[in-house]
């Protein structure tokens, strides 16, 4: 058993033909994260007994001759921004350093009522502010493939897990390209579902109109399989959608041909790197299984970064306000009065990206500015989900790069914030229209560095973009 | 220049941010090239556009509301466990009120 590049077919295969246990499988994948994770920081905790109960529980469902369920012994990773319950849940700040939740996030109890055993919590940036991982309290995170480079980020130790094989597949959230920019840069699958598609309830708010949970994995059939088991409506999350989960693997069925997929020019403009080589080269490969693609235009894609960093860290800077000192663990030895208490906690707790975004989302939001920032950029907001919404008029699906560049250096962007940010221009579109996306595998630059391919579809059509995906990667062999 | 560090003091405060001398003048710095950098969306015409303050929402206005019966919730014991400062099963904070 190669603990590392087990799909959950194969999970399953292995366990009903009693080649393995749930609870070997999962000693197994423990070990090896134990003793791969110190390349890379991926993992903040490894959730030892938990994992093994859960695991226990799969193997007496089968000893039952009960149907262990579809993710049944499968690791799965849980970013630290997703709370579980009696497992410490830092969202990688010194603030909740201490924090173990009292509750499950929805998508926790739904994996593990499948059968999922988790194995772990992933390190992230800092409240998932940020594009590298490097914004942590308790370290960066280090790329699989080249140590000396970032996972991206937010989520880039989830990323990164699978990447490494020390988790089958991954739980990570989204708000501008958290998920789809680290699973470009470490060569695996990452998927943001529709907005409220998952259940946002015991994700840690960062920018609640923007926040997805969404999967990791080294195939799209196994990224459509745990979306599956953790979508669908949630009376503890009223932006949850009420729109039915399809059987999305059971439409892997090949049938591209004759779609049409638009490519927005105003994402491939300038795009004259080794990143826009493999993305044509991508584009030629689904062009021989009969996608026709043809040129689009969303005009207002120039002004996405701004509204995206005005709506992102407005909402910021209202759901960081509950971290005072007073529920959540960490308080400040200084600070004599109630106020001075509060500034000094979070002053001394917050990292100097979260405060950034608070500084910024409390400017855009402040008497005189509200108008002329937060309202303005509600409105640039409508006129992007509207250009999405024009261009699904006449295509069935958008392609697009994930992000400008490979995987960066450790420390290489980290003093130029408007760069940092600039460079989230092709995913953080989808996020403002509220539309699925996902990165896919399309090769590797000369230097070794994954790129991944961005499929975008309509609302709810998540079928129709893992099919997409999944006859690419068959096309072309880039998954691991 | 759109933000000086009087300003950036002023937003810390409402904030309820401590920032050092250095954080606030290199706070004044980035956060004026950002703003500057969002002027960008001046150029757009949205007289005529609604503000998107809702992502999507298919249901009816009442389709999110449960049944009206009791149910568990967390205990009291959960809900302070995780306090900064506790006792006598409460939040502790600071003095807030003085004795005359």
């Amino acid at each position: 058993m190669n603990v590392a590049r087990l799909t959950i077919d194969e999970i399953r295969q292995g366990l009903s033909a009693r080649r393995f246990s749930a609870a070997e499988l999962t000693r197994e994948a423990l070990r090896f994260a134990g003793t791969e994770n110190p390349k890379t920081n991926a993992y903040l905790l490894l959730a030892e007994e938990r994992a093994l109960a859960a695991a226990a529980a799969v193997d007496e469902r089968l000893a039952r001759g009960e149907d262990p369920g579809p993710l049944a012994g499968v690791p799965v990773a849980v970013k630290d921004v997703i709370l579980t319950r009696g497992v410490r849940s830092t969202c990688g700040s010194r603030l909740l350093a201490n924090y173990v939740p009292p509750y499950d996030a929805t998508a926790v109890t739904r994996l593990e009522q499948a059968g999922g055993v988790i194995i772990g919590k992933t390190n992230c940036d800092e409240f998932a502010m940020g594009s590298s991982t490097e914004n942590s309290a308790f370290g960066p995170t280090r790329n699989p493939v080249d140590t000396d480079r970032v996972p991206g980020g937010s989520s880039g130790g989830s990323a990164a897990v699978v990447a490494q094989g020390t988790a089958t597949v991954a739980l990570g959230s989204d708000t501008g390209g958290s998920i789809r920019q680290p699973a470009s840069f470490c060569g695996v699958v990452g998927v943001t579902p529709t907005y409220g598609r998952v259940s946002r309830h015991g994700l840690v708010a960062f920018a609640s109109s923007l926040d997805h949970i969404g999967p990791f994995a080294r195939t799209t059939r196994d990224a459509a399989r745990l979306l599956g088991v953790i979508a669908g409506r949630d009376e503890m999350d009223s932006t949850s959608a009420f729109a039915p989960v399809p059987d999305y693997v059971s439409m892997l069925d090949g049938a591209v041909g004759g779609l049409k997929i638009g490519l927005p020019r105003e994402y491939f403009q300038g795009l004259a790197s080794e990143t826009g080589d493999l993305i044509h080269r991508g584009i030629d490969a689904l062009k021989m299984l009969g996608c026709q693609p043809r040129d689009i235009s969303l005009p207002a894609t120039d002004y996405a970064i701004a509204c995206y960093y005005i709506i992102a860290t407005a909402e910021a800077s209202s759901n960081l306000a509950r971290y005072d000192g007073v529920r959540y663990t960490t308080r400040s030895a200084s600070g004599e009065t109630l106020i001075d208490m509060y500034r000094a906690t979070r002053g001394e707790g917050f990292g100097a990206e979260c405060k950034r975004r608070i500084m910024l989302g409390t400017y855009v939001l402040s008497a005189g500015y509200y108008d002329a920032y937060y309202l303005k950029a509600q409105k640039v907001r409508t006129l992007i989900a509207r250009d999405f919404a024009e261009a699904f008029q006449q295509v069935d699906a958008i392609l697009a790069p994930v992000s400008p560049f490979p995987a960066f250096r450790l420390g290489e962007k980290l003093d130029d914030p408007l760069e940092m940010y600039l460079s989230d221009i092709y995913t953080i579109t989808g996020d403002l229209a509220g539309i699925p996306c996902m990165s896919v595998p399309c090769g590797k630059t000369a230097a070794g560095l994954p790129v991944g391919l961005q499929i975008l579809t309509n609302h709810f059509n998540e079928a129709g973009m893992f099919r997409l995906a999944d006859a690419f990667e068959k096309e072309t062999d880039h998954a691991l | 220049m759109k933000i000086s560090e009087a300003e950036v003091r002023y937003v810390a405060d409402l904030a309820n941010l401590k920032l050092t001398a250095g954080e606030t003048a290199r706070m004044a710095r980035e956060m004026d090239e950002i703003l500057k950098y969002m002027e960008k969306l001046n150029e757009m015409d949205t007289s005529a556009v609604e503000p998107m303050a809702q992502v999507l929402y298919e249901a009816g206005e009442t389709a999110t509301l449960r049944a009206d019966a009791e149910r568990g919730t967390l205990t009291h014991h959960d809900a302070i466990a995780n306090a900064a400062v506790a006792g006598r099963g409460h939040f502790k904070v600071p003095k807030v009120i003085e004795r005359g």
